[in-house]
């Protein structure tokens, strides 16, 4: 591309580039955890009662952590961009959006199958299940604005992120607040020496990928953002030369 | 400033509802759309037997139609403004932000509680519901879900002003922020509709919830209405 010298490229703040000596490392790294985990929770002794269904502890109890990180993110971004008019944080914020979306849907499809052998049903209306899908559809509503509502909708997405912030204490203290078929915040403290390490070492590793990926998704945005400003030098360019 | 916060607000909702006074325009057809919906649901619900899903059943219609027609009047109220690009005007006169949001949510809560009120009376007829039953609890009831649901709508539907398929996206966006309100309401509305129910200790808890969350989402409103309508 051949632009005049006084059409100089901006610069941008990027993530690391995926293919980086430092964003291989923390991939591997990420992954040995999540293999690491793997074997823990192989591990890790049967619960009394439920048995081997109760190993899906392990996978929904990080998934349903990320999607409330996910989403915590996803309203700081947006508090960025609402207010200080930052575009890396709108960008931080999509990013974000999308894996709430992604670890939500973990959570309600991982919810239900463990709901059918510890309760005989796979849905209940109860107050942790029935805000936990609000929270996932709220960041549905923030991806489908992003991606249907043209750029007049950026700024009531980022609205939407902070409303739904406001559903993470409601997710989180259900189980306190209203009766609850669902187990108790507490019931973490309560696990086995052998439960526990696998708990950790599991919630560790999904963060851990969580981060991968959140960096993987911002670097796409970043590129796309570049290209659209290139594009527009270019045009600049053309109208000159013209 | 607190003075002239509150002036702006009632001048701007009187504004609104001097407007919708001479035309009626939305009280008309938010109350007809909230007919047929109350409508539909008594036709299809009509064979339901068991007696005691009646109050759930009522309280669920009525909330359902308030949802539809709410949508209607949050369209409608905030479409004005772009006829003649009066929203510009708006934003560029001396009335705070926060007014002109506190102004839009007084005068589309009030639409709404105008459609409320027949709504509850045909909810009544269609369902045998003893809609009467607790006057003051339902007021209120009313109002707070009232004031959850257009607390979160004037921000969405003021932000949607410029979009190209606002219509599709104002209910995609609103009804998840604004289900808790909702399902809150119709679970105190149910108790009350109830003449079995022992007590009304669960009415008063989901007032203190709505009571909450209205107030959480008022105070979000009018901290995000600014930058949100900044780019209009």
């Amino acid at each position: 591309m051949n632009l005049p010298p006084a059409l100089s490229l901006p610069t941008m703040p990027t993530a690391p580039a995926p293919t980086s000596t430092r964003f291989l490392a923390a991939c591997g790294g990420a992954f040995l955890l999540l293999f690491l985990a793997c074997l823990a929770v192989a591990e890790a002794p049967l619960e009394s009662v439920m048995g081997l269904v109760q190993k899906i502890f392990y996978f929904h109890v990080p998934c349903a952590w990320l999607l409330m990180l996910s989403t915590l993110v996803c309203a700081g971004g947006s508090i960025a961009y609402l207010f200080r008019g930052s575009e890396r944080g709108d960008r931080i914020a999509l990013s974000a959006a999308e894996l709430g979306v992604l670890f939500g849907m973990c959570v309600l499809v991982s919810g239900p199958l463990w709901a059918k052998a510890a309760w005989g049903v796979y849905w209940q209306w109860e107050a942790r299940l029935t805000s936990s899908l609000l929270l996932w559809l709220m960041l549905v509503a923030y991806v489908l604005a992003r991606r249907y509502g043209g750029t007049s909708a950026r700024r009531l997405a980022a609205a939407l992120a902070l409303f739904a912030a406001v559903d993470i204490p409601l997710v989180y203290f259900s189980v306190r607040f209203f009766r609850s078929i669902h187990p108790q915040t507490t019931v973490v403290s309560t696990l086995g020496p052998g439960m526990r390490g696998a708990f950790w070492l599991s919630l560790l590793s999904f963060t851990g990928l969580w981060f991968v990926l959140m960096s993987l998704r911002l670097a796409v945005e970043n590129a796309q953002a570049r290209i659209v400003e290139l594009e527009v030098l270019l045009d600049q360019a053309e109208e000159k030369k013209s | 400033m607190t003075g002239s916060f509150w002036r702006y607000t009632l001048l701007i909702a009187g504004k609104d509802l001097r407007i919708e006074g001479k035309s009626r325009e939305v009280l008309y057809t938010m109350g007809f759309s909230a007919a047929l919906v109350v409508l539909v649901f008594s036709f299809a619900l009509s064979n339901a037997t068991d007696p005691a899903q009646g109050p759930i059943t009522a309280a669920g219609v009525l909330w359902a139609a308030t949802l539809f027609t709410g949508t209607v009047a949050l369209a409608r109220v905030l479409d004005r403004e772009r006829e003649n690009e009066a929203i510009r005007a708006l934003l560029l006169s001396p009335a705070p932000r926060a007014a002109i949001y506190a102004g839009k949510l007084l005068a589309v809560s009030l639409l709404m509680l105008a459609v409320e009120g027949v709504l509850v009376v045909l909810v009544g007829l269609l369902f045998s519901a003893e809609v009467f039953a607790h006057p003051g609890w339902l007021a209120l009831v009313l109002l707070l879900g009232t004031l959850g649901f257009a607390a979160t709508g004037v921000v969405f539907s003021a932000a949607l002003l410029r979009s190209r398929n606002r219509e599709a996206l104002l209910g995609a966006l609103l009804f998840p922020v604004v289900i808790p309100v909702l399902l809150a309401a119709s679970r105190a509305t149910a108790c009350m509709f109830d003449p079995l129910a022992p007590d009304l200790e669960p009415v008063a808890f989901w007032v203190r919830f709505l009571l909450a969350t209205d107030v959480i989402y008022i105070l979000l409103g009018l901290w995000v209405f600014e930058p949100v309508v900044s780019g209009e």
